[in-house]
């Protein structure tokens, strides 16, 4: 019994995890109807400036704020210097500049900071009073996080006017166009937000995974699974999406197939439930008119 | 008599003289013989190496930095018998299809003498009928996969450190004898490395291995964490604990044990047991009692603090690779593999051949490579394509690995 | 002015892909083996995304399972290699069509998750141990090059195991061609554009779209599995690792870059993937992947429509 607890519970920590990346793929989606492959070696190089900037001396909070404020102006600068100019191309061009993305970050880490796992420190406590075996500080610090970064998104993109504008400008940019609304300028603002909520991502990771350039490219796939599972337009979706991966996987592994099919069937059950429900769990069916 | 023996003395020199010429003259080659195979030139030895730089393996690209920056620093000392080194090293991003490219262009475009230092099991397989077929040397290749140490079949491929094997087998023997009634949970990575200890483990402990491994699970490089595998573990009930992970995963597990409270005795394999790249992250308190086989002096141990080889691998680390961070030991690795390559190609003199570097590859006798803890040096003969094969049994005192026992091994 | 359609041009083209083999090293034609190859895999990926408008993440797998049906055949079977080439496109036919009915409930980036998954789990599936006598498991297979069956030499060079691999990768290549263009320019390929464009439309006028959709899986699946059979053969070894997520990866940029719904885009697309790597690695040692991504993201720019949308924009301003 306490074993299943535990896997259940690692399961909610992976799940976590899952849920953080899947978070900021919503947050990119939901401003630029894009699925942004190198959000996770977005992460991990802004992880690595947060590192970088420990070293130096920084306090913890101090650098976390810090490497915010530079993922956000990079995600803008991203935006306004790579992405525009193939704004109005197709799809799939759009997809391969992704992917360039996605190596030259992985590459520029390695190169920066050699492959060697660092060490990245947590913020939270390791003795309290909830802790006992079955929680680690840092797991209920980082579910904290990751929470409120939910909560925040979410009334970022329902209760303000900003975001308002930019949920509009992803869905119909040329009725935006015609409001007045500067479309450009909120899928810049989009892609800040996606990288920063990608930076926390990656540092609330760091100390559970160790910081390596290849750190994210385990879990960018769950974080898409977690993203989709749950609805790729709706932000809760993306945690509840990211629990039921974590721990479905965990106990998959423990008690059903054994772990050397483990990943392997945890993704034909993703893919089973979303032949079943294809818009995901929480989902907005998008009805075409003809 | 003084005209004659003078006419004599005169004529016995110009004869000496003139046998000397005539010797000299007549057989250059016995004196001063150079031989070169390809990518040789009076000035220039040119070496190839593939090496995952970048891709899920990029980790070990530390092997061919520190590799590099030895040559560069032989050629500052002059270089190998006036010769300097030229190291092409490759990327392959651990694709076997990618390995085979890329050795096809050192053999067949660049022309060069040897491959050395090759990583892995899957792209060293890919190549390894391809070296022996155009007789290339394929030396010290960096996977301790038990196939390599083959004479018989594939006369050019040379491994180097210690197969997995004979390591896990002495781990089984010592369990054998020390807790014979151990219930043993393995970890091991999916891929051959994991598995190739894995069958020298259970080949160690025999017809007692169906009774006494309880647990056994796998994971892939590719999994987040493996906190799931710790306590499906600890879950069977297991009181010993063979760790075959590699240094990223080994740090988690260790570290997640002591977070659950599972104290099993816990057997590291060597591939992870840096004090700096596994202990430290995961907790150096958390390590205490693991045992493991050891070979190489660790950087970060007090014991070889003053220790003439690791101060001049520190020396060297801080001139060659300045940004490197000396606590991972594949910079070792890499700096002692190519240190075994300069003798090989030292003791080659002027023949540099490709059946020459073969037949000094496998004349290694007791040389002794500084940075191997003192009992173990590298031999190799026509049969044993095995350079390192012992190891010393260690354990962890929360500081650095404590060697006990005796040194094991041929 | 469509000097293409002279048959003078295709005749002095055909005569130098005959003859180039013999006037560079072993090596070189290696890697022309290996670009013909990738063009092949590109053209069924090709048919699924660009003509079919499905996209996948995940040929990669089809293309290990090209590449393991001929290694377990050639090995445990001892089937002559050129024998392997129908078996693996009728395996992975299958196998597309089986991928193909999921496919027709999800759309989109549900779609790319799907085949993105299948990729990832295809590694793990080669390694799983009960399938380990036929597939070798972490191991791999390794296999024997094919030898020439004639001899003979041209302007000195011999007909080497590379050379003569290069003919008969050369001779499926241009094979496949012909049935993809055949089949895209008739009825079905009309079908599965008119699938993509505007689907409701096609339902309306009688095209059976689940039929369509799932055949069209198929047939991409089928060439990308030829694709990997000639792989295998070529580098003599396959192994789990052979076939990681990347190569998927890499197979969508080729496609791309090529030119989607375009035959001749494959091998641009072929060319870039197996070269731009290596350009990459000699313009910078410490980071060429930085390099790759940089080349890539200008030739987005500058061809958001590939390599054949600059070139048919070419032709038709002419």
């Amino acid at each position: 019994m306490e074993a299943f607890l535990l896997q259940v519970l690692s399961g909610v920590t992976n799940g976590g995890i899952y849920a953080a990346v899947g978070l900021a793929l919503v947050m990119i989606y939901q401003s630029t109807h894009h699925i942004n492959f190198a959000q996770g070696e977005m992460a991990t190089f802004a992880t690595y400036i947060a590192w970088a900037l420990i070293q130096v001396g920084l306090p913890y909070w101090i650098a976390f704020a810090a490497t915010l404020v530079i993922a956000f102006a990079g995600g803008v600068a991203l935006q306004r210097i790579i992405l525009r100019p193939v704004e109005k191309a197709p799809v799939l061009t759009n997809v391969i500049v992704f992917i360039g993305l996605l190596v030259i970050f992985n590459a520029v880490s390695g190169m920066l900071f050699d492959h060697t796992i660092k060490v990245f420190p947590s913020p939270f406590p390791k003795e309290g009073m909830l802790i006992s075996k079955y929680f680690s500080g840092h797991q209920l610090g980082s579910t904290l996080v990751t929470l409120t970064v939910l909560v925040c998104i979410f009334s970022f993109l329902r209760f303000t006017p900003i975001g308002l504008a930019m949920r509009a400008a992803a869905l119909n940019p040329d009725s935006a166009r015609l409001v007045g609304i500067k479309v450009s300028w909120m899928l810049a603002i989009g892609w800040g937000f996606a990288a920063a909520v990608g930076s926390v991502a990656g540092m609330m990771v760091a100390p559970i995974v160790f910081l390596d350039p290849n750190m994210m490219s385990g879990i960018l796939l769950y974080g898409f699974a977690a993203a989709l599972l749950g609805g790729i337009d709706n932000p809760w979706g993306s945690v509840v999406g990211g629990l039921i991966v974590g721990v479905l996987e965990n106990l998959l592994g423990a008690y059903v197939i054994g772990t050397e099919l483990k990943l392997t069937v945890a993704l034909v059950l993703i893919v089973a439930i979303l032949t079943i429900k294809p818009d995901g769990l929480f989902g907005k069916t998008v009805v075409t008119r003809v | 008599m003084t005209m004659n023996s003078k006419r004599r003395g005169i004529t016995q020199a110009i004869a000496a003289v003139a046998i000397g010429a005539g010797v000299a003259g007549a057989s250059p080659a016995a004196l001063a013989q150079k031989q070169y195979g390809p990518g040789v030139t009076d000035k220039e030895i040119k070496i190839g190496n593939v090496m995952p730089y970048s891709g899920p393996a990029s980790v070990y690209g530390a092997i061919g930095k520190a590799a590099a920056g030895y040559y560069q620093m032989i050629n500052e000392q002059g270089g190998i018998n006036g010769r300097r080194i030229n190291f092409i090293s490759l990327d392959d991003g651990y694709s076997p299809p990618k390995t085979l490219e890329q050795t096809r262009k050192l053999v067949e475009q660049e022309n060069v003498l040897a491959l050395v230092t090759t990583l892995g099991t899957p792209t060293n397989s890919a190549i390894h009928k391809y070296v022996n077929q155009r007789k290339v040397p394929h030396l010290f290749i960096a996977t301790g996969a038990t196939k390599w140490g083959d004479p018989k079949g594939h006369p050019w491929t040379m491994g180097f450190q210690p197969s997995y094997q004979p390591e896990a087998k002495i781990y089984a023997q010592h369990i054998l004898e020390t807790k014979p009634n151990a219930k043993i949970a393995v970890l091991y990575q999916n891929d051959d490395y994991g598995k190739d200890y894995l069958k020298g483990f259970e080949d160690g402990l025999g017809d007692k291995a169906k009774t006494m491994i309880i647990s056994k699970v796998s994971y892939e490089v590719t999994d987040p964490t493996i906190d799931s595998q710790m306590v499906q573990m600890k879950a069977s009930g297991a009181d010993t604990f063979f760790n075959i992970t590699i240094p990223k995963f080994a740090a988690m597990a260790i570290k997640k044990a002591a977070e659950i409270g599972w104290k099993p005795t816990h057997y590291l394999n060597s591939v992870s047991n840096s004090v700096g790249a596994t202990m430290i992250p995961a907790g150096l308190e958390n390590g205490v009692g693991i045992i493991t086989g050891l070979y190489w002096k660790e950087p970060e141990d007090p014991d070889f603090a003053n220790d003439k080889a690791i101060l001049d691998y520190f020396a060297f680390m801080k001139k060659y690779l300045p940004q490197a961070d000396t606590k991972d030991l594949n910079y070792l690795y890499g700096y002692s593999n190519a240190m075994t390559v300069v003798e090989v190609l030292k003791r080659c003199g002027d023949n540099l051949t490709r059946e020459n570097v073969m037949k000094q590859a496998a004349g290694l006798k007791n040389f002794n490579v500084p940075t191997l803890i003192p009992g173990i040096d590298i031999t190799t003969g026509d049969d044993d394509f095995f350079p390192i094969e012992r190891m010393q049994p260690a354990r962890f005192d929360g500081k650095r690995w404590v060697r006990f026992g005796k040194v094991l091994g041929r | 002015m469509n000097q293409l359609n002279r048959w003078p041009v295709w005749v002095i083209f055909g005569l130098g892909l005959l003859l180039l083999p013999f006037l560079i090293k072993d090596f070189r034609v290696f890697q022309l083996s290996l670009m013909l190859i990738y063009a092949i895999a590109l053209l069924g990926l090709n048919i699924l995304t660009g003509y079919g408008g499905q996209i996948s993440l995940g040929h990669g797998a089809f293309y290990a399972i090209g590449g393991y049906c001929a290694a377990i055949l050639m090995d445990r079977f001892g089937l002559p290699y050129m024998a392997t080439i129908p078996v693996a496109a009728a395996v992975c036919f299958v196998a597309g069509i089986l991928m193909g009915f999921p496919a027709l409930r999800l759309g989109g980036h549900y779609l790319a998750l799907a085949t993105f998954a299948l990729a990832l789990a295809m590694p793990q599936l080669l390694k799983f141990k009960h399938f380990e006598s036929f597939t070798g498991g972490v191991q791999g297979i390794i296999l024997m090059k094919p030898t020439p069956p004639i001899e003979f030499s041209l302007f000195g060079q011999p007909l080497s195991e590379d050379r003569w691999l290069y003919f008969m990768v050369l001779a499926v290549t241009v094979i496949m061609f012909v049935i993809a263009r055949n089949l895209l320019e008739g009825r079905i390929g009309r079908a599965i554009v008119a699938v993509r464009d505007q689907p409701i439309a096609a339902g309306a006028l009688g095209v059976n779209l689940a039929v369509t959709k799932t055949i069209t899986f198929g047939v991409s699946a089928a060439f990308t599995g030829v694709a990997g059979a000639l792989g295998a053969i070529t580098v003599a070894f396959v192994a789990p690792d052979s076939f990681n997520v990347f190569l998927s990866i890499s197979f969508l940029v080729g496609v791309v870059v090529g030119g989607l719904a375009s035959i001749p885009g494959a091998i641009f697309g072929a060319a870039f993937i197996q070269f731009v790597p290596n350009i990459a690695d000699q313009i910078s040692k410490s980071a060429p992947w930085a390099v790759y991504g940089v080349f890539l993201i200008a030739l987005m720019y500058l061809a958001p429509n590939g390599i054949m949308g600059i070139i048919n924009r070419r032709r038709r301003s002419t």
